[in-house]
This record gives structure tokens, sequence and C-alpha cells, in this order.
């Protein structure tokens, strides 16, 4: 054995040694609070767990076929497609629309940059009280109602009424203020990340500027920036709690309107319910629609493919 | 081995996100004389409690006890804190039928011999289960009709005494400026609850479990509440909800369902121009008047039961001067000890007295059997019926399967 060959296994030791400092911590964290609780939660499913996390009571497939046979579940599923259905192609369109605009600008390009993404860093909560304090509160001092006085129009109780459904106006709108300015960042750096030599090919083919150049050159382009827009867009979309919950729940609970799966979740397990086994059954279910929407989609638009 | 700079660096963030981990449950860690106890309340309103609950802690000499005051979604708190070694050991809570069935809280029952009398049967009822009592009651809150005299005789409207005269009397006090009713802004599924029922003459649950209001009454009177709703004389979406008085101070609304705790600021700007009313009866029923109380309760997973018990003892039972000085100097609750609540003055004239009155008359407790799970779907077929005209017999239907499969549930668990 040479004094070189113990040097080099001293290194790899070391580097071994170095590695786990690093990434221990976190690796632990990591199974600590993610890991153990998904399988626990996974487990809890299959109990009757009322007020326990250490249930006794095993009940096989009852939680999962109870919720299934939900209607309050089933509809709260509704209401997320309904959601999406309203907040991805608008978020997509106003957030398109403002990167293009924005890209175009000449001057104080950083200050429309800056105007526009700075919602993306107030809080849902804020924003939500807000809305639903202020602009869209049902009394006649309200901003939103102020306007509609001056047209004479009756003041309208916006989050208070199901027919016509007026909570959606106010349920979008938060949400398009609060997300627009964001996925503009990404649709104005996809943008940026254009060859100017194609726009200047396509004008010495005699492509006209505007639609046609927008339509065959850009939009293909933004393709891949375009798929990822959408799936965070749904992800986030599933994910919708914060603003449901801060402008429609009171101190005696959540209407049955426009609730979607996790406000329902969380009355069922984490309020006064304490059903913590069909709480869980809830959450499997969510993250198997989460995977295979996912999945789905990426497989759809063929991301993680390369950029043609 | 030394202790190199780039070790240092990386044992501090383990450290860290160790320390992070522990969390303040009120016992302290100090030594002193005498077990130390945590006690949790919800975070109460008014301006002085909070001191006064700490003062009275403070003077228990058996124990050191710390006071939580806990804001926020306080009953999901102690919910998941009663799961935990960390949970309080003596706290304000229902507590509900599912702690008491899991074994979360401690049995109370003697901490009342020669006292059982002295509380109003209303709070104490829905802390009994099993012939056993489970929280001692702290205080009486009651929700009340608040209406504004002059607005109703302006209009020529008398105060109602039945729900068609309520409906009548919200429509004619309806004006471009005000409305005439402000129930919340839910349009009244979430505070009503159950109050329309017992007005009705009928129950959410029988004294034997059943089912209260299989009954073709119970649609006939819920079907009166969405012609309030229909005929535009609700206030909706007000900046407070219907807990706060404001929408009737600022003249919104000529009448507002709110609590008792609502009177002294109402007394005070409104001065003799407001009465208060039960819910009126409808059809064969008489008013209602909905009356919750928190109990004082012990948590079974307290590492000094005894002591607890003790505390709880000393502060709800023996100290009726603190009990009395909680009640009535910060907010305005009636004491849950009927001897304390003939004695207090600020309780024998004006609205207040007449509080008082209804409040004895009419006053029913939400039961203990009724389950959070009966509450949402009940209160989800409410919703439907008040604001979107759902048929009442066939949402009422629905409830009815899923409360009595609910009843079942708790039944075989006792």
């Amino acid at each position: 054995m040479t004094a070189h060959g113990a040097t080099a296994r001293r290194r790899v030791r070391n580097r071994a040694l170095w590695f786990w400092t690093f990434v221990g911590p976190f690796a632990v964290g990591l199974g600590l609070f993610t890991y153990v609780p998904l399988l626990w939660s996974v487990a809890l499913s299959f109990f009757d767990a009322h007020n326990t996390v250490t249930p006794t009571d095993f009940v096989g497939l009852d939680n999962y076929t109870a919720l299934l046979s939900d209607d309050a579940f089933v509809d709260s599923l509704r209401t997320f497609l309904v959601f999406t259905a309203f907040i991805v192609p608008t978020t997509y369109v106003f957030s398109l629309a403002l990167a293009l605009m924005v890209n175009r600008v000449r001057r104080a390009r950083a200050f429309f940059r800056s105007v526009f993404f700075l919602p993306a860093a107030c809080s849902y909560v804020v924003a939500a009280l807000i809305w639903k304090m202020s602009l869209f509160n049902g009394v006649r001092f309200g901003l939103a109602n102020t306007v509609l006085g001056w047209f004479g129009g009756d003041p309208v109780a916006w989050l208070s009424g199901t027919d016509p459904p007026w909570y959606w106006l106010v349920i979008v709108t938060v949400r398009l203020w609060l997300q627009t300015g964001f996925y503009m960042i990404l649709f104005l750096a996809g943008l940026q990340r254009i060859d100017p030599g194609l726009y200047e090919a396509a004008a010495v083919d005699g492509a006209r500027p505007g639609r046609q150049v927008l339509w065959h050159i850009t939009l293909p382009q933004l393709r891949a920036t375009s798929v990822a827009v959408v799936l965070l867009l749904v992800i986030n979309a599933f994910q919708a709690f914060d603003e449901f919950y801060n402008l429609l729940s009171d101190t005696r609970g959540y209407p049955p309107y426009a609730r979607p799966p996790l406000v329902y979740l969380y009355y069922l397990a984490l309020g006064q319910g304490q059903n913590l086994g069909l709480g869980s059954a809830g959450a499997v279910i969510l993250s198997l629609v989460v995977v295979v929407v996912t999945v789905g989609q990426a497989r759809w638009f063929g991301l993680g493919g390369r950029e043609e | 081995m030394t202790i190199s700079r780039r070790t240092l660096l990386a044992a501090g963030p383990a450290a860290g996100l160790l320390t992070a981990c522990g969390s303040d449950t009120g016992r302290g860690d100090d030594a002193g004389a005498g077990p130390r106890l945590s006690q949790w309340y919800h975070q109460y309103g008014e301006t002085g409690t909070e001191q006064a609950v700490e003062r009275y802690a403070a003077a228990y000499p058996k124990a050191k006890v710390g006071v939580q005051w806990r804001p926020g979604n306080y009953d999901q708190q102690t919910a998941a804190a009663l799961l935990t070694d960390s949970g309080p050991d003596v706290f304000e809570g229902s507590p509900t039928l599912d702690q008491i069935q899991g074994g979360q809280v401690v049995d109370l029952t003697d901490l009342l011999d020669g006292v059982r009398d002295d509380f109003h049967p209303a709070a104490l009822t829905p802390k009994t289960y099993a012939g056993r009592i489970w929280g001692i009651p702290q205080v009486i809150d009651t929700q009340l009709l608040y209406y504004r005299k002059s607005l109703l005789s302006d209009a020529g409207v008398r105060p109602p005494d039945t729900l068609d005269a309520l409906v009548d009397a919200a429509a004619r006090l309806t004006t471009k400026k005000v409305k005439g009713l402000f129930l919340g802004n839910d349009g009244g599924a979430g505070v009503l609850g159950g109050t329309p029922l017992y007005a009705a003459g009928l129950r959410l649950v029988t004294d034997d479990g059943k089912v209260g209001f299989d009954d073709p009454a119970a649609a006939r009177t819920l079907a009166r509440l969405h012609r309030l709703y229909a005929g535009g004389s609700l206030l909706l979406g007000a900046p407070a909800d219907w807990s706060d008085p404001s929408a009737f101070l600022q003249g919104l609304t000529a009448m507002q369902w709110s609590g008792l705790w609502a009177l002294p600021r109402v007394q005070q700007e409104l001065g003799d121009d407001f009465g208060v009313l039960p819910f009126p009866g409808d059809g064969p029923g008489a008013a209602a008047v909905p009356v919750g109380a928190y109990g004082a309760a012990v948590s079974a997973r307290s590492r000094h039961r005894d002591t607890a018990k003790d505390f709880v003892k000393w502060l709800w039972i023996e100290r009726t001067d603190y009990q009395e000085d909680f009640a009535l100097s910060y907010g305005f609750h009636i004491p849950a000890r009927i001897s304390l609540a003939k004695k207090a003055d600020r309780l024998k004239t004006g609205a207040a007295a007449d509080a008082v009155r209804l409040t004895t008359e009419h006053g029913y407790a939400q039961p203990l059997l009724w389950t959070p799970a009966d509450q949402t779907a009940y209160q989800d077929a409410l919703s439907r019926i008040i604001r979107g005209g759902a048929n009442p017999e066939s949402e009422l239907r629905a409830v009815v399967r899923k409360v009595s499969a609910e009843l079942d549930r708790v039944r075989r668990k006792s």
C-alpha cells in the first residue's frame, strides 16, 4: 500500500462526509416533515380517525367510498373545474398581452415591468380582504357599488348572492390581479429569447407585422414557456385556498357554493370535525387527481421534449 | 478533531433547524414552587379581559398558571393541540362530543357537588354527556334581535312578535338607503342555525337522541326565511358581519341580529333608541334565544390533572368575585351562576334586563349530540334554501338522512 493510495481514499471519504454534512440536514428535514407525514396520512385514510392520529379502528376503503359518494366533495371538484376554466385562460391572455406590450415599450421598460409585477409581492390574504371589505362589499359605499350608483344601478351584494353568481367575478379578479404580473415576467423572458433574426427573415419574406407575425413566429417560439405557464396555472388553481377562504368564510363556516376541494377538506379534517381519516382520504384522492392531470398535460404538450 | 470554520458553518443550520421545532406551550421551564399549568383562552374582543384572566391565574396559590391568549381559529387550535402532549392543561372549550367520547377531556362532575343547581340549565346541559359533566360553564352568551325604535315608529311598524310579522316589518322598513334587517352577510344561514327550528316548536336533536326536525313545519318556517332574502329586505355584504353592531349603528339597517356582547356599544351610541327581541315564534312555536357558553375543561393529557381540576374548581366555582368580574366588567355576558346573575346591578334595568328575561324564558342551547358534521350539512341546506331558493322539503330530507346516520355513529361509540 502506498501513501498515495491512502490519500486518495481519505479524499473520497472526506467528500462523502462533506456531502452528508450539507445534504444530510435537508434530507432529514424532507423525510421528517414531508415523507413521514405523507405516508402517515395515507395510512390514516384507512382508519376511523376522529380526533386522533394514532387510530386503531381499521375501516378499509370506507373513507374513500364515503367521500366519493359525498355530494359536497364531488361538488368541490366541480368548483375547481369552473375556477380553472375561468382563471387559466384569463391569466394566460392578460399576462401574454402585458408581456407583448411591455416588450415593445421603448422608454421606461423597467418601470412598467416593476409596476405590473408589484401585485405579485402582495399577500393573498391581504388582497382578498381588501377585495371583500372595500372594493366589493355589498353596501352602497363600496367602490364597485359606488361606480354602479353613478349609472343609477342598485347596490349588488357581490359575495352574498348566488343568482347571478357575482362571487366568481370577485374571486377571479383578485387572483388575476395578484398573479398576472408574475406570469408576465415568464413570458417576457420567453420573448427575449426569441432570435430577432426570425422577425427580420419574416419581414423580408413579406409577413405583415401584427397578427401574422404573432401567430406564426411569436406564439410558436413561446411554446415551451406557454406549456410551463399553463401547467403552473392549473396546479396553482388546484391549490387555491387563501382567497376563497378569506373572501367567503365567516366565523360560522363556509357557504355551500364556490367551495374548492382544499377548503372543503380543511373544514372536514381540521375544523371542529377533526375527521382525520376522511380528510386524509380526500388528500390522497386530490393528489392522485393532480398527478394524473399534470402527467397527462405534460404528455399532451410534450413537456420535457426538446424545443423545436 | 478541531472545529474548523466549515464544520461550524455546517452545524449552525442544523442546530437552528432543531431549535425551531420547539414551541412555547405556556408552561415555561424554570422550576418554581408547585407544578406549572397552562391555560388557554380564545381571544376576547373586549379590552381588559386578557389582563383580568392573567390576574386571576396569578392569584392561584397552589400552582403557577401560565395563560395563553390565542387569536384565530381557536376551536381548531385546541382540537389539534389536544392530540399532542404540548397542549393546554386547562382550556375553555365546548368541549365537543368527539372530544368527550375520545377521552380527551376529564370528567369534572364532582367539582359541582352542592352548586350544580346554581348553574343555568341551558348552560350546563350541553356540557353533560352520559350523566357526567365535562366542562364548567364560564359565562352565558346570547344573541338577540336589536331594533331601532325611532325607525320602526316612523314607518308605523310594531316590534315583530311572529316570524310573518318580522318578514313584513323588514320589507316595510327597507328604503333606498336603509335595509330592514341584517342577519349576517350570508343571509342568516350561519348565525341563525337551529334558531328558526326552535321558534317553530321543533328541536335539532330530541332528548332521546333522534332527529328533531323531521316535520313539515320545519320546511314551512325555513321557506319564510327565503322570503326575507328574495324580498330584498336583507342587508348583505356589510363590511362588518353580524357579530359587530357597526351596520346597525351606521344606519345601514333598521334591525340586526347580534350578540349580547354588542349591547354596551349600542347603548352608548343610541341611548334609549333601541330595543331587543327574541327570534319570533312561528306557528305553534314560542320565541327562541340561542344560548352558548364556553366551559372550562381539563385535558386528559395533562401531566397535572388533579392540580388542573383543583384550579378549575377554585376559579370557576369558588371565586365568585372573579366570575362576576369576568362576565360583567369587560364585555357583556350573563354570569353562568344564577345567584350571580340575580345580584348584578348592570343586568337589572333597560335592554339588559330584557335580555336576561328573554334568555331565561326562551333560551335554548345547541345539543351536544349536534356534531360539526350535522352542522355543516344543515347549514349548507339552510344556505341553499335562503339564498338559492332551493326546495326546503327535499333539502331537509337529505339533512335528516345525514343527521340520522351521524347520530347512529355517535351512539355506536358510546
